[in-house]
């Protein structure tokens, strides 16, 4: 730690300077960054009726009302768009890993004879697409309209991530894979039980990256999905911050009371409701953040 | 050992080498086989289906009765009106992004990386990262709180300007700030990980050279570290190029409205609405095709620039 010696130059005013702009000004940057969620989770506990009068920076919560959320607990939409979510991010996830991880094994086999065929069959896929509309025609031409398929099997592989997992699988050591192959260990044994234990970092890196992708989907259900029992949360969630559905709000306002009320708590329950939908990956991420960015540098390094 | 195994390769006829590699790998070769299906379906089947910008498609006569008519969608696009406001909110558009969206997290990651103290570093990182773990739909949303009539931004914006706004969405003017702006919240914080991860890299004992030479922090920012993280500049800025012709269009979906297409319908949202929103498949197909095609052109030009000049490329 070389940082550590007081160097002459250490206290020279320039430095001095530079130093407090450079603190400050990250300090407004990660205030900034923050102020939006910060605005969202103070509004959602704050009284209505001085939120919409309040003029300025909302620094604490304008009174306290819970009620907010016990409206948006009892929403029967945002209830069904969690459980959807969470069959899609389950169900998708798992199909995604056994299929990238079958995929990045072939990828990384290091002595086929048609390597090469694949890898351009795999490559012309990251130049060329059918585009929007082809794509969609075939899902519907698959039978994937309103089908809730439709959520899992179209992204069933992402070609980067598979290149990525590619990477990790490499980096095991040909020593150990030809010392299981000697002991006479299967091909699938060595996969399941030398290959994939020492690449945890980067199935946790895919998994999160897919993960995720599952929990944000949004445009493949808007545009395949019809009934509202198969929607996701995100769908739920753009109608009542995008569309300002007022279906929703009506549907709600039976269980929580008078039209008048809901009317009133309208706002409220949107702001409850981004706080509802997005606290789960807002609590996780800070402690899997090691593993997001470890899959951005290892991405980083082919291509 | 792998030039071994080329040689010997060669002498065996290509039936006996066959045998031996499928005995070798024939689980390899099993395991390709879904990854195999999926890609043939689901991306090269809609390559060959790019082919209904050729015809005048009809739902209930399929993709294989429905008429041919040559160019005429890629005519009837090029000479409406949308030809032109498209391309030119896709190109403004990315203007605004390589400008301001782009640098950001450059300059972000130079910036954290001069910071000694890692608890400091660690707890801005940490913070910004944050919005980039919103949903789209979500950070939209939120976006449009802030910019609604009476929001934070509306109020600031009423402030400067000294006149009460409604939604800032309502002024066209102000559509591309927005985009460019909630693209940079979204994406400063997490875009500055591979450049740290880049500095990283950086030889210590290249910069306490520099110091002992004199160099002070700027000096040794614009001669090491930027050099340093070139390469990745341009290998993402390539990869941006290539992309810019329908990027974005799901964010466009979720904040714009009639009232700014003026400013913000682009290519990609044209498509979203020709082709899904109001059926015509054949004409937007071909929209979506003029636009892989540009992304193609503007890739392979982007590469080769940077190929020449900074001796990068992507391929």
């Amino acid at each position: 730690m070389k940082a550590k010696e007081r160097k002459p130059g250490r206290w020279s005013p320039a430095n001095v300077a530079f130093n407090t702009f450079n603190y400050l000004f990250l300090s407004v940057v990660a205030f900034l960054c923050l102020y939006p969620v910060l605005y969202v989770v103070l509004a959602s506990v704050s009284d209505p009726n001085q939120l919409i009068r309040y003029k300025g920076l909302l620094l604490r919560p304008l009174g306290f009302t819970l009620r907010g959320y016990e409206m948006t607990l009892k929403d029967s939409s945002i209830l069904v768009g969690y459980k959807n979510t969470i069959i899609y991010v389950v169900t998708g996830t798992a199909l995604n890993m056994v299929m990238t991880i079958l995929g990045a094994y072939t990828l990384s086999r290091r002595n086929l004879l048609f390597k090469k065929p694949i890898m351009i069959y795999i490559t012309i896929t990251m130049f060329f697409g059918g585009g929007l509309i082809p794509t969609y025609l075939l899902e519907r031409s698959l039978g994937l309209y309103n089908n809730i398929w439709a959520m899992i099997i179209p992204g069933a592989v992402a070609i980067w991530n598979m290149i990525i997992m590619r990477t990790g699988f490499q980096s095991v050591p040909m020593e150990l894979e030809e010392a299981a192959y000697i002991d006479g260990a299967s091909p699938v044994k060595i996969l399941l039980e030398v290959i994939l234990p020492l690449s945890k970092p980067v199935l946790a890196v895919i998994l999160l990256y897919y993960t995720v992708g599952h929990w944000n989907e949004w445009f493949r259900a808007m545009v395949l999905l019809d009934d509202r029992t198969k929607y996701p949360l995100q769908i739920f969630m753009r109608e009542m911050l995008i569309q300002a559905n007022q279906a929703l709000v009506a549907a709600s306002s039976e269980a929580a009371g008078s039209l008048q009320e809901v009317d009133q708590y309208r706002e409220l329950l949107k702001y409850c409701t981004i706080v509802v939908s997005t606290a789960p990956i807002m609590c996780i991420y800070p402690f899997l953040q090691k593993y997001f960015v470890r899959g951005v540098y290892v991405g980083s390094l082919k291509g | 050992m792998k030039k071994e195994a080329s040689v010997g390769k060669y002498t065996q006829p290509f039936s006996k080498r066959l045998k031996k590699d499928l005995r070798r790998n024939w689980f390899a070769y099993l395991a390709f086989v879904p990854v195999f299906t999926y890609i043939f379906v689901f991306k090269y089947i809609p390559m060959y289906g790019v082919l209904i910008a050729f015809k005048d498609y009809k739902p209930f006569l399929g993709f294989a009765k429905s008429k041919w008519v040559g160019l005429e969608n890629f005519r009837s696009f090029f000479g409406s009106p949308y030809f032109l406001r498209t391309i030119k909110n896709t190109l403004m558009q990315n203007l605004w992004h390589l400008f301001l969206g782009f640098p950001a997290p450059i300059i972000l990651a130079l910036l954290l990386n001069e910071v000694r103290k890692n608890g400091f570093k660690r707890v801005v990182q940490t913070i910004t990262y944050m919005p980039h773990f919103i949903s789209l739909v979500v950070a939209m949303g939120i976006v449009r709180l802030l910019i609604d009539s009476g929001g934070v931004i509306t109020q600031m914006v009423d402030m400067v300007t000294g006149t009460q706004h409604s939604s800032l969405l309502n002024y066209a003017s102000m559509y591309r700030p927005i985009y460019t702006l909630s693209g940079v919240w979204q994406g400063v914080g997490w875009g500055t990980i591979i450049y740290l991860s880049a500095m990283a890299s950086v030889d210590p004992t290249l910069y306490e050279a520099a110091e002992i030479d004199g160099a002070g922090r700027g000096a040794k920012m614009w001669y090491i570290t930027i050099p340093t993280i070139l390469p990745t500049i341009m290998i993402l800025l390539i990869r941006e190029l290539g992309g810019m012709m329908d990027s974005g269009y799901q964010k466009s979906i979720l904040l714009y409205s009639p009232v700014n297409y003026r400013v913000s319908d682009t290519l990609g949202t044209f498509v979203y609405r020709r082709g899904l929103v109001e059926g015509s498949f054949g004409f937007s197909s071909a929209v979506g095709l003029v636009t892989s095609l540009v992304n193609l052109v503007l890739l392979v030009a982007a590469n080769r620039v940077s190929k020449k000049l900074t001796e990068t490329s992507l391929f």
